[in-house]
């Protein structure tokens, strides 16, 4: 961190009469204070935490196991409440749309997450070149898509995709192209990932670049004498020491990808390619407030959230020990 | 160390090379570099003209009438951009301001509340030791890779059960707790505020609470800035929780107001001029205040964060 205190410490003399000016009893009252202060402190983030994580997970771990019996059989049967183990698992895990949606995702995130770090990389590296112009005003261009909500960034997109009111349809007709179709189906995922692509490059970018202006320039300097160009020392210096960096976005761009639900569900009324059960999070949402099935919601809610638990944490520990293994 | 010997080779040899013909070959190497650096600012303000387009498209198609929009150039201005501000002010009863003041109050609270029990939770856990301290921060690890959104309908079930759902409440109260948040707090705490001030100010005779709000909490104040303005850009980017904490249009946040208005018109062109107004309102406001507040960013804090 490149954080400098600047704040002089008091004077030991102040320190040490005010100390020695406390009486054993005021000490120990103090003791007992410092000792539950970090609880104190911690507190508020607990409640929170378990009000509205823990107990969530919890709450969806429990519906997951119960679902709806018939109990008495017959036409005169009455559905119940009961537990049911791991059916709706089985269930979800065995349901084609759910599977498929998360087919979708999978493929839209090879797509997506590739490309916009890929990108972001590239960016921060020219930021980085020395003699680059107009510097702070692409850093800030690229950067700027960031304050717009995937929704909106959806909208716009939409609409620039949309046949009757695209600007690049506009111009393949009159070059002779004829219309485009944006949203047929291979090509659906290269637009959503073009959204992705636009609202994300550039806070990747951000982060990869600050991480590059805490190399010592000295490395480089050393890099040039010994006759190494533009384009080795990014390749062969800059690249492998903002490594933590990139693991980062990329695990953030991973668990961002599964939880993909407003770009599909802003473009849905501007086309019928996507169904209302896309990806895996509106396949949960019909289920749960649609199919009012709230075991097979919780199912795949737990499904989703422990796939992505697991990918993340697996990524995170084969980077730590090949990018920080000589770090530690 | 095997590298240094390769590299003293090699400055050996490019010495010799450069012995031999020094004068050509700092000009070659000075009209390279000099391409180059033009190679990148040119790729460099690609990116940026890829960036700004869409939205200059939309402030375009919002100055645009219903029939203008589908015959004009994309690019081409129209002049009824008042017009279809006064339209989109008096639609529904003027719910598109109720929408942004919604966004505000859910974004700029909620992140306020957020960035305030963050802070306290990473001064605690970097300035205390104390028992479970390593597995409360294991925890709030966990917490980070746990995709939010994943627990948004069990969270809904559980605030309807508590008679919150569908209220103000229950859009602000679960964006409170940010595990991401707690961890750069607890990053920044560590680096920005040392033991020996600490102690200085208790041997004063501060108590824990004084010591926090006067002495650790401006230190960390720059770190403070960056996790309020992640997680006010999150909360107002947020869509799938107040859509399905929501039902009462006048409390939707923007997107879900916007995204509702792109789900009724879906059938009806005559409300796209609308709804592309609606976003290029609520997209301008939003670019300023972030092209405005980035020199605050500490994003060495975001670079840093995975090495602490």
């Amino acid at each position: 961190m490149s954080v400098v205190d600047q704040r002089p410490g008091r004077p030991a003399a102040t320190r040490s009469s005010r100390g020695g000016s406390r009486g054993g009893s005021v000490g120990g009252a103090w003791r007992l204070r410092r000792g539950l202060a970090p609880w104190a402190f911690v507190a508020p983030a607990a409640v929170f935490f378990t009000l509205f994580l823990l107990l969530p997970i919890g709450y969806a771990v429990h519906l997951s196991l119960r679902g709806y019996r018939v109990q008495g059989g017959g036409a005169f049967g009455r559905r119940e409440e009961a537990f049911v183990g791991l059916e709706n698992y089985t269930a979800a895990l065995t349901d084609p749309e759910f599977a498929a949606g998360l087919g979708r995702v999978l493929l839209y995130g090879m797509i997506s997450v590739p490309t916009v770090l890929g990108f972001a990389l590239l960016f921060a590296l020219l930021l980085d070149t020395p003699a680059v112009r107009a510097r702070s005003f692409s850093r800030t261009a690229i950067f700027m898509p960031y304050a717009v909500p995937g929704v909106i960034a959806s909208l716009l997109w939409g609409f620039m995709y949309l046949p009757s009111t695209s600007p690049m349809n506009y111009l393949a007709t009159r070059l002779g192209a004829g219309p485009l179709d944006f949203f047929s189906t291979p090509f659906l995922y290269f637009s959503m990932a073009n959204i992705a692509l636009w609202s994300g490059v550039g806070f990747n970018m951000i982060i990869i670049y600050t991480s590059l202006r805490a190399i010592p320039t000295e490395i480089y300097e050393a890099a040039r004498i010994d006759g190494a160009d533009e384009r080795q020392i990014a390749l062969r210096i800059k690249i492998p020491l903002v490594a933590p960096a990139l693991v980062l976005t990329g695990l953030f761009s991973i668990i961002g990808t599964f939880q993909l639900y407003s770009e599909p569900a802003t473009l849905r009324p501007l086309t019928n390619t996507i169904s209302s059960t896309w990806v895996p999070l509106m396949k949960i949402y019909q289920e749960a407030f649609d199919n009012d099935n709230l075991g097979g919601a919780a199912a795949a809610s737990v499904i989703l959230a422990v796939g992505t638990l697991v990918l993340s944490s697996l990524i995170l520990r084969f980077f730590q020990r090949t990018t920080f293994g000589g770090d530690r | 160390m095997a590298s240094s010997t390769h590299t003293t080779a090699r400055s050996t040899a490019s010495d010799t090379a450069r012995g031999l013909d020094a004068g050509r070959r700092r000009h070659q190497r000075g009209k390279a570099r000099g391409g180059r650096s033009g190679l990148a600012s040119t790729v460099l303000l690609l990116g940026a003209v890829y960036c700004i387009i869409p939205v200059v498209w939309v402030v375009v198609a919002a100055s645009k009438s219903p029939g203008e929009l589908f015959t004009t150039f994309s690019f081409a201005p129209g002049a009824s951009l008042l017009e279809n501000i006064a339209t989109l002010s008096s639609y529904d009863g003027g719910r598109f301001w109720q929408w942004g003041l919604n966004s505000l109050f859910y974004a700029g609270l909620g992140a306020l509340l957020s960035t305030l029990v963050s802070a306290m939770a990473g001064y605690g856990l970097a300035k205390f030791t104390f028992r479970g301290r390593e597995v409360l921060f294991s925890i709030v690890l966990a917490g980070v890779l746990v995709p939010g959104i994943v627990v948004a309908v069990p969270q809904y079930l559980l605030l309807a059960r508590a008679g919150l759902a569908g209220s103000y409440w229950s859009v602000l109260l679960p964006v409170i707790i940010n595990p991401f948040g707690i961890f750069l707090a607890r990053v920044f705490a560590a680096a920005a505020v040392p033991d020996d001030t600490l102690e200085a100010a208790r041997l004063d005779g501060a108590g824990e609470a004084r010591t926090f709000v006067a002495i650790a909490l401006p230190m960390m104040t720059q770190g403070l800035v960056t996790v309020f303005l992640l997680q006010f850009v999150g909360i107002w980017n947020n869509f799938l929780l107040p859509f399905i904490m929501l039902s009462d249009q006048d409390k939707y946040p923007m997107t879900l107001g916007l995204y509702s208005f792109l789900a009724k018109g879906a059938g009806d062109s005559d409300l796209y001029p609308l709804i592309l107004t609606g976003s290029a309102l609520s997209v301008i406001p939003l670019i300023a205040l972030i092209l405005f507040l980035q020199r605050y960013w500490r994003t060495d804090l975001l670079a840093g964060g995975l090495k602490g």
